[in-house]
């Protein structure tokens, strides 16, 4: 039945029922590993912890090479205040520390630390477990999330602390979780509601706690009816019921994206620039509030994370407990994949996840999902790219409300200022509209390609103003100088002119005092052209200076 | 008389209008010339005289004055001309140099024997250096105006690309160069070590 609507809503594109205007619906089928347990990654020989792997400032490595590292044991300091730490995900030596492949599309490399697990898995137990969190201080308890490295697991990965703060002037009223998991494939979140409802929903309270809310809200799509009945379930258990409740939600792509999602859950849109704390919500994924949990609960920090390991060559797909650091061919050497010929491999969901080249790259705390496809899969939807025909269907799945077809034109055209006043900077890089245009034209590509250049353009611009207040400076400096040396010159003559001319009077002198002596009847004029003489050659001297400067 | 009233009417006019006038040139008077305040900003301030004049300032000036056309910047390229055009109100010209890629001065080391003149040469103070010292160049600084290359007197100084740095990278254009080049590398597995 559902799926008869769905398909009816598809063909249509109609979206009656959620808050947010556009949106696709994806054939469930796509979630292969929905209600499969989770179970964890053998341990690889080697884990690769890149320096950055949250949005903001990369972290600084405080280990050295030959240094033992225990589970849990911060190896690189967060530097800055968006920043969190990177911990070890197991104990072992530290190989070594330099450049390694990333998930990233660029294929540039970062700084990584090597770790050598010795098998022990020895944790660090610095971190004391704090199940009384309530009785705990608010300021603590946030510095405790953000030592244990929490960054957003729903794949944004956000600094989770710099979110929790009660701030008097925009108090939060609603904490929203996101269970939603909208993108196909992945089921992540999903099993981890299943197995994991205690701990979200006491992550929920440690939030909620932290920053004064009064009302919670489980947002879960309703692809995932066991996930709904075992959360509910564990709210009365718990005896939350009162504060937390279950939001079910119809399915539909891109729900998951915050400002989306807290449209279709409170019915209240987030102003464009403005954050959703603005309007008195946080969101969160279910997967940070589990980590939340146990990072307070547990004094764990983040070493390991649910990815789902799926894909249509994948035989047996799974969700997996990975520790960070573990390489994409190791993971997936785990599910039977082991030739990686006519394979893509997409690291994230397949509507805004990258494609992986090099099967090197670690696992990151932003990989929610390791997708191994059939070549053909991916490059049917890589055809090239046709004119746009003008049919809107972009415009009408926009979940942000924008019309994709003019704000491509213009990226394209590079009129940045242009696509900036179509609110270029609204596209939340969903998919949609790249998903459902039918002359494949790569729109998400050129917003992205858009925005990288506006922020190049402002980057360019500082570089410019800083470039003309030095050169400025330096010829003021320049000027100074030349002022400087004409004033000792002017100076240094106006001496000499004084010598000279004490030396003629003196000379006069003297000579006006022989002539006396000798005759004084002869005329003095003859000293005249002498004087003259040294006059002259004082003003050759000083030509003479002048040139040399 | 009536007919020398509209002569007294257009007379008193005129000398409100002239006293307003000579009040407003006198108090709202602008020091320096706005426009080419304007053209200068849109400038990249590499200071490299490329356009033939001793800065961006003095070219911003010219080009204000209209004294020279508004295609001589070679490192602005065509965005920067097309800005300018726009302001000057002219037809826009195609840059006769071709655009180059970004690039800073890099000093080798071992090779510079001290004598400070690329350091009085550098129209931004980014060389570093004594007499009979080691000079270097704080790249993060350089504008990659090639003004130290001449003066060395043992051509210790290169051009390098500036890398592509990871907190800067943007995405490329769909089917460009540089979005083939991003493939290219990720294909060759670049940045394993």
């Amino acid at each position: 039945m559902f799926d008869i609507w769905h398909k009816i809503q598809q063909t249509l594109h109609i979206n009656t029922t959620s808050g947010f205007t556009g949106g696709l619906v994806h054939n469930n089928q796509y979630k292969l590993t929905g209600g499969y347990p989770i179970v964890a990654c053998p341990m690889p020989e080697l884990l690769m912890h890149p320096i950055k792997q949250h949005i903001g400032d990369p972290c600084e490595p405080i280990v050295v090479v030959g240094e033992r590292v225990l589970k849990g044991q911060v190896i690189a300091k967060a530097q800055g205040y968006l920043s969190v730490p990177i911990h070890a995900s197991t104990s072992g030596t530290v190989e070594k520390i330099g450049e390694h492949a990333i998930p990233h599309p660029s294929g540039l490399g970062m700084t990584s630390i090597f770790i050598k697990p010795d098998g022990l898995d020895e944790v660090d137990e610095s971190l004391h477990p704090l199940p009384n969190y309530r009785s705990v201080d608010v300021v603590e308890l946030r510095e405790r999330i953000r030592h244990a490295g929490l960054a957003g697991l729903g794949g944004a990965v956000f600094p989770t602390f710099i979110k929790l703060v009660h701030d008097q002037k925009h108090p939060i009223e609603t904490v929203v979780l996101n269970g939603i998991e909208c993108e196909p494939w992945l089921t992540c979140d999903h099993q981890l509601m299943l197995e994991k409802a205690h701990e979200i929903i006491s992550g929920l309270d440690i939030i909620m706690h932290l920053v004064e809310a009064n009302e919670g809200i489980i947002a879960i799509e309703d692809n995932k009816p066991d996930a709904i009945v075992v959360v509910r379930k564990t709210l009365v258990d718990m005896g939350f019921g009162e504060h937390i409740r279950v939001k079910v939600l119809p399915t539909i792509y891109p729900q998951g994206g915050e400002k989306q999602l807290i449209q279709s859950v409170t019915g209240k849109e987030v102003p464009a620039g403005s954050l959703p704390l603005h309007i008195g919500v946080l969101s969160t994924n279910v997967g940070t509030s589990k980590a939340i949990y146990d990072a307070v609960c547990l004094g764990e920090p983040l070493t390991e994370r649910v990815v789902t390991v799926s894909g249509d060559a994948v035989s047996n797909p799974t969700n997996m407990l990975v520790r960070l650091g573990t390489s994409v061919q190791f993971l997936l050497k785990q599910v039977g994949v082991e030739s990686f010929e006519d394979l893509k491999i997409i690291h994230g969901g397949p509507m805004m996840g990258e494609l992986l080249t090099d099967v090197g790259v670690p696992v990151v705390k932003a990989s929610n999902g390791i997708l191994a496809m059939h070549r053909p899969t991916i490059m049917r939807a890589h055809h090239d790219e046709e004119p746009c025909i003008r049919c809107g269907d972009c415009g009408e799945v926009c979940p942000a409300g924008l019309m994709p077809n003019l704000l491509a034109q213009h990226c394209k055209e590079d009129q940045f200022e242009r696509a900036q006043d179509y609110n270029l900077f609204d596209c939340i890089e969903c998919g949609a509209c790249s998903y459902v245009c039918p002359s494949h034209i790569p729109l998400v590509h050129y917003f992205r390609y858009g925005k990288g250049q506006v922020s190049q353009i402002q980057r360019e611009k500082t570089f410019a103003e800083e470039s003309r207040q030095r050169s400025e400076k330096r010829d003021a400096r320049l000027a100074q100088e030349l002022a400087e040396k004409e004033e000792k010159r002017r100076v240094a003559k106006e001496k000499k002119e004084a010598r000279a001319k004490a030396l003629a009077e003196k000379e006069a002198a003297s000579q006006a005092a022989e002539v006396a002596v000798d005759d004084a009847t002869q005329d003095v004029s003859v000293a005249k052209p002498s004087l003259d003489n040294k006059a002259d050659v004082n003003q050759q001297d000083d030509k003479k200076a002048e040139d040399k400067a | 008389m009536e007919f020398l009233y509209p002569v007294f009417i257009f007379a008193a006019l005129a000398l409100v209008i002239g006293v307003g006038l000579a009040l407003a040139s006198r108090y709202f008077h602008v020091e320096g010339d706005p426009l080419a305040d304007t053209i200068d900003a849109l400038l990249p301030q590499t200071q490299c005289g490329q356009c033939g004049y001793p800065g961006c300032r003095p070219y911003a000036n010219a080009v204000a004055a209209d004294e020279v056309s508004v295609n001589h910047c070679v490192p602005g390229g065509e965005r920067t001309m097309l800005q300018i055009a726009n302001i000057m109100g002219v037809e826009p010209k195609a840059i006769e140099e071709e655009e180059t890629v970004p690039v800073v001065a890099y000093i080798r080391e071992d090779e510079c024997i001290g004598c400070t003149l690329c350091i009085k040469a550098c129209p931004v103070d980014c060389i570093i250096g004594a007499p009979k010292q080691y000079h270097t160049i704080v790249t993060d600084h350089c504008t990659g105006c090639t003004l130290c290359l001449e003066p060395c007197p043992v051509d210790c100084i290169d051009m390098v690309e500036t890398p592509e740095l990871l907190e800067h990278w943007s995405w490329p254009v769909p089917g460009t160069k540089r979005a083939i080049k991003a493939e290219t590398r990720k294909a060759n597995h670049e940045g394993e070590s």
